[in-house]
């Protein structure tokens, strides 16, 4: 918990203290911000930036943790959202008589099922990406996974025809929304005393799906597998002679991130009811890689944070962009989709230069320059 | 006479148009603190890539502890037993001095990443029982003041150090040390000589490639000399000090039989 608070170090009860209070924060969060500045699309993005930080630690587990560049992440996103979506819409039924006779009532998956598959198959195409990129580092690996992603999205784009399976750039409509325990997070919740409406169930639901990542991700990190990982990062050749199957963590990298990616990718296709291949291009993958490079690369309170900033960002640009111009100029000079990237560019560039290990990095451990004892011996 | 740990036959490597191992083979005895010493170039980094799994031999038989194990992969040369150190110090420089040795437990241990995320109790176990050895191994160094520093800011004798416990982590059988007093001043050398034969004394057999005549010499019990890649020499640290051939290799040829190589 310290992670989240390094100023309280060494004071478990005021960290347990300031945890607790963060929860509660985040849980009324939706409320506030409904009832003052955003209303339902202020809770949607705050659902969103959750779908956010969770593709972001997944990222970060082979960025981060495991330092193999991969500019294809969104690949594994779409996968899951794709699983989802075939598996929980009338797309296929519809478009195959025979599954249609075979499934009379249409496809409705558990979502207990749906997104354990979601997670298996996003580890699959994990270990189908990293078997051959094995040997490849840096720019090399980077060039590949782009390929990835693009071979992904491309054939999303395309696997309309001879058979309709993906329904190609128009994408795939009328997904069911999530159910758990007879509770449909696509209408409102009424509790007798209250309504809770279904942004906000998809808040809550990818919040505690978000602290479920964050505790996996901190659990990994602190194990011998996380420090595996950490080695090879730093340098595999020593981490060879150490002992270390590098080929196996390597992969195991790649399969536990794009577990993440596919589990949420799922959420995303329930939440949005609609996915095209639109959503999966080589620039959301560019963002979620941004978001950990910007909040702090392998620090997961960093990558939380870079996640939650730049999931925001564009809403609160979408919002005042328009207002602002108009009481300045009284007319909309510029765009906000144009100013966002404009900003996105100039954000990276300012950490870069100032804060070029993030936002929030790891804690260094010791000093520059160790203390060198007056005397040494053996 | 003793049994043999490690034996290594018929080496052969060659780069390009450069042999750079010619034939090459050595036997290590439980217990001995075996020298590897040569010119620079002779190809005792070389050999040493090879036994440890780094570089694919041309040729050669190799058996360590009686069962022969082909050094293919560096990680199955690291299970088996051997561990070896870096000419160019490579230390994890990020991770402080205790992760890296914690590191080094990686092979001796199982914990796997399903264990890792529930937290089960042989995870736990597994878990502090690598971080007490890992200290345990950094007060044998005598580093345990910096375990929480980031390895890269450790001084430079300590970052050897660091190495070499990380090794030990490993449990080898064999621990070999590729030019571990390479850069060290002379207070650092008489440290790391201490350490050295404090390990031996400790039942770890060594395997030690070394520039440094005067440390070989003081240390080992049996010593190779390799030039061009060829053996030119193997016996006791005495005996082939006097070797014509070792002087020839090290100072020339106009050489008179009855100068002393070192010290």
């Amino acid at each position: 918990m310290t992670l989240f608070f390094p100023g309280l170090r060494g004071r478990p009860n005021a960290a347990l203290g300031a945890t607790i209070t963060l929860l509660l924060l985040l849980l009324v969060l939706p409320f506030i911000v409904g009832s003052t500045v955003g209303g339902n699309a202020g809770v949607r993005a705050l659902a969103f930036a959750a779908l956010y930080v969770m593709l972001a630690l997944g990222l970060n587990i082979v960025v981060g943790f495991a330092g193999l560049l991969d500019l294809g992440y969104i690949a594994f996103y779409a996968v899951g959202a794709y699983m989802y979506a075939l598996l929980a819409s009338p797309h296929l039924t519809s478009n195959f008589p025979a599954l249609a006779a075979m499934f009379p009532t249409g496809f409705h998956s558990s979502i207990w099922m749906v997104v354990p598959l979601a997670a298996a198959l996003a580890a699959f195409f994990g270990v189908v990406l990293g078997a051959p990129v094995l040997k490849l580092r840096g720019d090399y690996l980077a060039i590949v996974t782009l390929g990835f992603g693009e071979i992904i999205r491309i054939f999303l784009t395309n696997l309309n025809a001879p058979l309709n399976f993906t329904n190609g750039p128009q994408g795939i409509t009328l997904i069911d929304p999530i159910r758990i325990v007879g509770i449909n997070f696509g209408r409102t919740l009424d509790l007798g005393f209250m309504k809770i409406g279904s942004v906000y169930l998809y808040y809550y639901l990818f919040l505690l799906l978000t602290i479920i990542t964050i505790v996996i991700c901190i659990r990994l990190q602190d194990s011998r597998l996380g420090r595996a990982w950490m080695a090879i990062r730093e340098d595999d050749i020593a981490a060879k002679a150490m002992g270390i199957n590098v080929r196996n963590v390597k992969l195991l990298a790649f399969a536990l991130g794009a577990t993440f990616g596919g589990v949420s990718g799922a959420m995303f296709a329930a939440f949005q009811g609609f996915v095209s291949p639109e959503s999966f291009s080589l620039t959301e993958s560019i963002i979620v890689l941004a978001m950990i490079v910007l909040g702090g690369l392998g620090h997961i309170p960093g990558v939380v944070l870079g996640a939650v900033l730049l999931a925001l960002f564009p809403e609160v640009l979408r919002h005042t962009v328009v207002p602002v111009q108009m009481q300045l100029f009284g007319k909309v000079l510029v765009d906000a989709e144009v100013l966002r990237m404009l900003l996105y560019g100039l954000a990276m560039v300012l950490v870069m230069l100032y804060r070029p290990k993030g936002l929030w990095p790891a804690p260094e451990h010791g000093i520059a320059r160790a203390p060198r004892p007056a005397t040494k011996g053996a | 006479m003793a049994d043999a740990l490690l034996k290594v036959s018929g080496v052969n490597k060659r780069f390009g148009g450069l042999q750079a191992l010619s034939d090459v083979g050595i036997t290590i005895e439980r217990g001995q603190i075996y020298g590897l010493i040569g010119p620079n170039g002779a190809g005792k980094t070389t050999f040493f890539n090879v036994i440890t799994g780094l570089y694919t031999p041309d040729s050669g038989t190799f058996e360590l502890d009686g069962k022969p194990y082909s050094p293919t992969e560096v990680h199955r040369v690291a299970q088996a037993g051997i561990a070896r150190t870096f000419q160019n110090i490579r230390l994890f420089p990020d991770m402080t001095a205790l992760e890296n040795v914690m590191v080094g437990r990686h092979c001796r241990t199982k914990a796997t990443a399903l264990g890792a995320v529930l937290r089960t109790k042989a995870t736990r176990q597994e878990e502090e029982a690598i971080r007490q050895r890992a200290e345990e191994l950094l007060e044998y160094v005598n580093i345990a003041r910096y375990a929480d520093f980031q390895a890269r800011t450790l001084a430079y004798g300590d970052q050897r150090r660091l190495e070499i416990a990380r090794a030990l982590a490993t449990d080898p059988k064999l621990l070999a040390l590729d030019e571990p007093a390479a850069g060290m001043n002379a207070t650092e050398k008489v440290a790391l000589r201490e350490l050295l034969s404090h390990i031996g004394r400790d039942g770890v057999t060594i395997l030690l490639i070394e520039h440094d005549v005067k440390l070989v010499m003081g240390l080992c019990n049996r010593v190779t000399v390799l030039d061009y890649g060829k053996m030119i020499a193997t016996g006791a640290p005495a005996e082939v000090q006097r070797d014509a051939k070792v002087i020839e290799a090290y100072l020339g040829t106009a050489a008179a039989p009855k100068v002393a190589v070192a010290p």
